[in-house]
C-alpha cells in the first residue's frame, strides 16, 4: 500500500471505528489507561470510605453517607458486610482493573510496538478483543455491587469456605475473572509474539529497552500462572452453582449446623491455586513498573545502565523463580516443616535478584548530571518506596517471624509500599514522561511537583503506621478495628492514617486537572525527542500516526548509549547510524 | 510506512514461524497450565480421599472407548485435511474438514448421552468428589470441543474466501486449527484412563 | 512452505501408522483395565500407555519431530514452570502436622 492509499483508507474511518472499536495498539493503550485510571480513582475511593470507618468506627459517614442505601450504610453508619464487600472488591479492583491493566495494558500495548519498531501488535484484532474483554469483566464486577447481599465479601483472595457460602456477589465476581483472565492471555501472547517477531532490523534481544524486557518476561507469568487459577474459578463456580463439594471439606458445619453437601474436599486446594497465580502477579505489579523506572532514570541522569546485563539476567531469573514461591503465603495453614522450610529459602533467594534490579539503578545514578524533571522525582521515590515494601517483606517470608506478622497490618503495609508508592508512583512517572508522545505537549510542570510532594508525604502517612499497627498486632480485614483490647494503643494512628488517605486523594485532583488542561495548554514540544532519549519511540512523529513511523526503523546500538565519549551530544538514539 | 504487519504468511526468518504458529503454541503452554492444574487437583484431592470408586465400576467404558477412537480418528481426518491443501486438492479438505466436524459432533452427541444416563441414576456432580470431577473436567474438555467445532466450522464455509485470494496463509490458519484440535484430543487421551479406568 | 507432494505423501502413510498405533493402544489399556491389576500398578501402565499415545500425537499430528527450536523453548519454559504445579499434591500431604487438610 503506498503512503498516498494509506491516507484515503485512513479518512474512511468513522469515528466509533477510530476511537471505539480501534485495532491500533496506541488508541487501545490509550483505552486501557483512561479506563484502569478511573477504576484505580474508584477503587481509592471504596477505601477512603473504609478509612473513615477506621478512623471512626460507627459515625455516621458526614454527606455521602446518606446517599446509601439501608442495607448497607443505614444511618450512614456501615454494616461490617458492607466494609467487607468494599475491602474484597478494592483490592480486587486495584490489582486486576487498576494496575495490571494500566502498565501492562496501557503502558505495554502504547509502548512496546514503538520501542521494538513494529507498526502495531502481531494480532490488532486479538488486541482489541482483550481490551474488550477486560472491559466486560470490570463492568461484571461493578455490576455485583447491586445485586442482593452486595459485592463479593470474602476477601480478594476468596477463600473457601466462606467464598463458597457468601452471597451472589462472589458469582458474579468469579464470571468477572473468568472475563479479565481471558482478556490477559489474550494479550500476553500477543505481547509475546510481537516481541518475538516484530522487532526492527538490528534490534536483537540484547539491544532492546528494559521496558519491553520487563513486559516479556511479565507476559509469560501471565500466560503460565493465570490458567491454575481459572481452573481454580471453574471448581469455586461449581462448587456454588452445581453444588459440588470441591473446597469443602467432610462435615463442614456453619454456625453449628452441618451443610448439606457431599464434601471430600479441600479449602487447601483453592490457597494453592490462587497463590500460584498471585504470587507471579506480584512480579507483574512490579516488573512493568521497574521498566518505565528504568527508562526515565537513565534518559534523566544521562549515562548509561550500571549493568544492563545484570538486570536482563536478574528479570528471567526472577520469572523462573516466581513459580516456587507460592506458599509463603500460606506458612500458616500447617504445612510440614520440611516445605515450610523450601518455600522459606526460595522466598529469600527471589529477593536477590529484585534487590540487583534496584541496586543497578540506584549505581545509576553515581557520578550521573541528574535533571530534575517530574517523572524523575517519581522514578527517585519510586526506589527508597520499593526497598522498604520489599525489605519489610523478608521477615513474612520466614517462617518463625512470619506467624507473629500474618494477617496483621504488617503485611497491608508491606504490599502497599511495593505496589501504591512503589508501582503507582512509577506508573504516574510514566504518564508525566510519555505525556509529551501521545499528545505533543508537556504536562504543567508546577502543578506536578505539587502532585508530587503531596502524594509522596500523604502516602507516607497512610502506610507507615501500618507496620506499628501491624507489630501491635491488629488484624486486618476487621469492620471495628478496635474491637480487640490490645488494638486500641494503636487506635490514634488510625485517625493520622485517615486523614493521610483524604489528603492523597485531594491530591489527585492536581493530577486530573492537569491531565486534562495539559492536553489545551500545556507547552508544545518542538521536537519529537523532547527528553534527548534513545529508544525508538521517540523516533516516531508525534503523535504517532497509524502504523507509527514514516520508514521502517533500522536499529544500530544498544538502547542506553548516553555521554558516549567522543561524541557531539551526550545521547547516542538507537535509531542514528 | 503502512501499518503492515511481517510474517503474517511468511516465516520469520530467526524464528522460522510465522506470527499465528508462535500464537497458538503459546496459546496451547497456558492450555497445558489450565488442565495441569486441573490434573493436579484431582491427584491431590483422591489422595485426600477416604474412599475413591473405580471409574470402570460407575462409568460406561465401551462408550468412552468408542468415543477416544471417534476423538482420535478426527485428529487424523485434521491432519489430512492440512494435507490435502498442501497437496491443492481443496475438494479432499473439504471433505476431510467436514469429517473432523461431524466427529465432533458424534463426540459430544454421545457424550450428551453418557451425561443423561448419569441424570437418570440420579448421578449430578453434587453426588460425590469423583462426579464433581468428572463432570468438571468432562465438561471443560467438552467446551473445547464445541470451540474446535466452531473454529473448524469457519475454516469449512466462510473462512475459504481467503484460499483464493492467500492459499499460504489459509492453509497457516488451518494448522493452528488442527495444532488446537490435537492438543484437544491430547488431553481426552490423559482423561479418559484417569477418569473410566483407574 | 517447502513441502513437496512426496514429502506431504510420506507424511500421511505417516499420519495412518500414528492412528493404528493409537487404536491399538486404546484397545491395550481397556483390555489392561480389566485384569484388575492393584491399584499402582494400574495406575502406572495406564499412565505409561497414555504418555505414549500423547507423545505420539504431540510429535506427529502436531510436527513437533520436525518443529522449530523456539516452540521447543516454549514449551521448555512450560513445563519448568509446570514443575511446582505438579507438585501441588506433594506439598499438602507431605510432613503435614495434619494427618488430613
Amino acid at each position: 500500500m503506498s503512503h498516498h492509499d494509506h491516507h484515503e483508507a485512513a479518512h474512511e474511518l468513522s469515528w466509533i471505528q477510530k476511537y471505539v472499536f480501534s485495532v491500533d495498539h496506541k488508541v487501545i493503550g490509550i483505552q486501557y489507561t483512561i479506563t484502569a485510571l478511573i477504576f484505580l480513582f474508584f477503587g481509592f475511593c471504596l477505601m477512603m470510605m473504609m478509612r473513615w470507618q477506621l478512623a471512626f468506627p460507627g459515625e455516621p459517614l458526614p454527606v455521602i453517607g446518606n446517599l446509601f442505601s439501608d442495607s448497607t450504610m443505614p444511618g450512614g453508619v456501615m454494616l461490617p458486610d458492607f466494609y467487607n464487600s468494599l475491602g474484597a472488591m478494592h483490592g480486587t479492583i486495584m490489582v486486576f482493573l487498576g494496575v495490571v491493566p494500566l502498565s501492562v495494558g496501557g503502558f505495554g500495548n502504547y509502548l512496546v510496538p514503538l520501542q521494538i519498531g513494529a507498526p502495531d501488535m502481531a494480532f490488532p484484532k486479538l488486541n482489541a478483543a482483550s481490551y474488550w474483554s477486560y472491559f466486560i469483566g470490570g463492568v461484571t464486577m461493578l455490576s455485583s455491587f447491586f445485586v442482593p447481599g452486595g459485592a463479593a465479601n470474602s476477601g480478594w483472595t476468596s477463600y473457601p469456605p466462606l467464598a463458597d457460602i457468601a452471597t451472589t456477589g462472589q458469582t458474579i465476581w468469579l464470571f468477572g475473572m473468568v472475563a479479565l483472565i481471558t482478556s490477559s492471555l489474550l494479550g500476553s501472547v500477543n505481547f509475546i509474539v510481537t516481541v518475538v517477531q516484530l522487532r526492527a532490523k538490528g534490534l536483537s534481544f540484547f539491544r532492546m529497552p528494559f521496558f519491553v524486557w520487563a513486559q516479556f518476561v511479565t507476559s509469560f507469568l501471565l500466560l503460565l500462572a493465570f490458567p491454575p487459577l481459572e481452573a481454580a474459578g471453574v471448581m469455586q463456580l461449581m462448587d456454588r452453582l452445581a453444588g459440588t463439594s470441591f473446597f469443602l471439606p467432610t462435615g463442614l458445619a456453619i454456625s453449628g449446623t452441618p451443610m448439606a453437601v457431599s464434601g471430600g474436599g479441600s479449602p487447601i486446594l483453592w490457597q494453592h491455586l490462587f497463590w500460584f497465580l498471585a504470587h507471579p502477579e506480584v512480579y507483574v505489579l512490579i516488573l512493568p513498573a521497574f521498566g518505565l523506572v528504568t527508562e526515565i532514570i537513565v534518559t534523566n541522569v544521562r549515562r548509561p545502565l550500571y549493568s544492563y546485563r545484570t538486570m536482563i539476567y536478574s528479570v528471567i531469573f526472577l520469572g523462573f523463580t516466581s513459580f516456587i514461591v507460592w506458599a509463603h503465603h500460606m506458612f500458616m495453614t500447617g504445612m510440614g516443616t520440611t516445605i515450610s522450610n523450601f518455600f522459606q529459602t526460595t522466598t529469600m533467594i527471589i529477593s536477590i535478584p529484585s534487590v540487583i534490579l534496584l541496586t543497578v539503578l540506584l549505581l545509576t545514578l553515581w557520578g550521573g548530571s541528574i535533571r530534575y524533571t517530574v517523572p524523575m522525582y517519581f522514578a527517585l521515590a519510586f526506589l527508597p518506596m520499593f526497598a522498604i515494601g520489599g525489605l519489610t517483606g523478608l521477615p513474612l517470608g520466614l517462617t518463625a517471624s512470619d506467624i507473629h506478622l500474618h494477617d496483621t497490618y504488617y503485611v497491608i503495609g508491606h504490599f502497599h509500599y511495593v505496589v501504591a508508592p512503589g508501582t503507582l508512583f512509577a506508573l504516574f512517572g510514566g504518564i508525566y514522561h510519555w505525556y509529551p508522545k501521545v499528545t505533543g505537549r508537556m504536562m504543567n510542570r508546577a502543578l506536578g511537583k505539587i502532585h508530587f510532594w503531596i502524594s509522596f508525604i500523604a502516602i507516607n502517612g497512610i502506610f507507615m503506621p501500618m507496620f506499628i499497627q501491624g507489630i501491635a498486632g491488629v488484624s486486618r480485614r476487621l469492620a471495628i478495628p478496635n474491637i480487640y483490647e490490645h488494638a486500641q494503643a494503636v487506635q490514634g494512628t488510625n485517625v493520622f492514617m485517615s486523614c493521610s488517605a483524604w489528603l492523597l486523594g485531594i491530591a489527585q485532583f492536581i493530577f486530573i486537572y492537569n491531565f486534562f488542561m495539559s492536553l489545551k495548554t500545556g507547552e508544545k514540544v518542538t521536537s519529537d525527542n523532547p527528553w534527548d532519549a534513545t529508544t525508538l519511540e521517540w523516533l516516531a512523529p508525534t503523535p504517532p500516526p497509524h502504523g507509527n513511523f514514516s520508514k521502517e526503523p533500522h536499529v544500530y546500538r544498544g538502547p542506553y548509549e548516553y555521554s558516549v565519549p567522543g561524541e557531539k551530544q551526550d545521547f547516542s538514539p538507537q535509531f542514528v547510524a | 510506512m503502512s501499518a503492515e504487519i511481517k510474517y503474517i504468511d511468511e516465516p520469520h526468518p530467526v524464528s522460522g514461524l510465522t506470527n499465528s504458529k508462535l500464537g497458538i503454541w503459546l496459546f496451547i503452554a497456558s492450555e497445558i497450565m489450565l488442565f495441569g492444574g486441573l490434573f493436579s487437583s484431582y491427584i491431590l484431592l483422591r489422595v485426600g480421599s477416604a474412599e475413591w470408586p473405580r471409574g470402570a465400576s460407575v462409568l460406561n467404558v465401551p462408550l468412552a472407548t468408542f468415543n477416544t477412537i471417534v476423538l482420535i480418528t478426527s485428529s487424523v481426518t485434521m491432519v489430512m485435511a492440512w494435507a490435502s491443501l498442501m497437496k491443492n486438492q481443496f475438494n479432499k479438505y473439504r471433505f476431510f474438514m467436514a469429517m473432523t466436524i461431524l466427529l465432533a459432533l458424534v463426540f459430544l452427541v454421545v457424550k450428551g448421552f453418557e451425561y443423561h444416563a448419569k441424570f437418570e441414576h440420579e448421578h449430578y456432580p453434587s453426588t460425590s468428589v469423583f462426579y464433581a470431577l468428572y463432570f468438571t473436567l468432562t465438561g471443560l474438555h467438552g467446551i473445547h470441543i464445541l470451540g474446535g467445532v466452531v473454529v473448524n466450522s469457519y475454516f469449512l464455509f466462510p473462512g475459504t474466501k481467503l484460499w483464493k485470494t492467500n492459499p499460504k496463509q489459509f492453509a497457516g490458519r488451518v494448522e493452528c486449527a488442527g495444532l488446537y484440535w490435537h492438543f484437544v484430543d491430547l488431553v481426552w487421551i490423559f482423561l479418559f484412563p484417569v477418569l473410566y479406568l483407574l | 512452505m517447502s513441502h513437496s507432494i512426496e514429502e506431504i505423501n510420506k507424511h500421511v502413510r505417516v499420519y495412518i501408522g500414528v492412528f493404528v498405533t493409537l487404536a491399538f493402544l486404546t484397545v491395550v489399556t481397556v483390555g489392561v483395565s480389566y485384569l484388575h491389576l492393584p491399584v499402582v500398578p494400574a495406575i502406572i501402565l495406564a499412565l505409561f500407555i497414555a504418555s505414549i499415545k500423547a507423545t505420539l500425537v504431540a510429535l506427529y499430528f502436531m510436527h513437533l519431530i520436525t518443529e522449530k527450536k523456539l516452540i521447543w523453548t516454549v514449551l521448555w519454559v512450560t513445563v519448568v514452570c509446570s514443575i511446582g504445579l505438579f507438585l501441588l499434591p506433594v506439598l499438602t500431604t507431605m510432613g503435614s502436622s495434619r494427618s488430613q487438610f
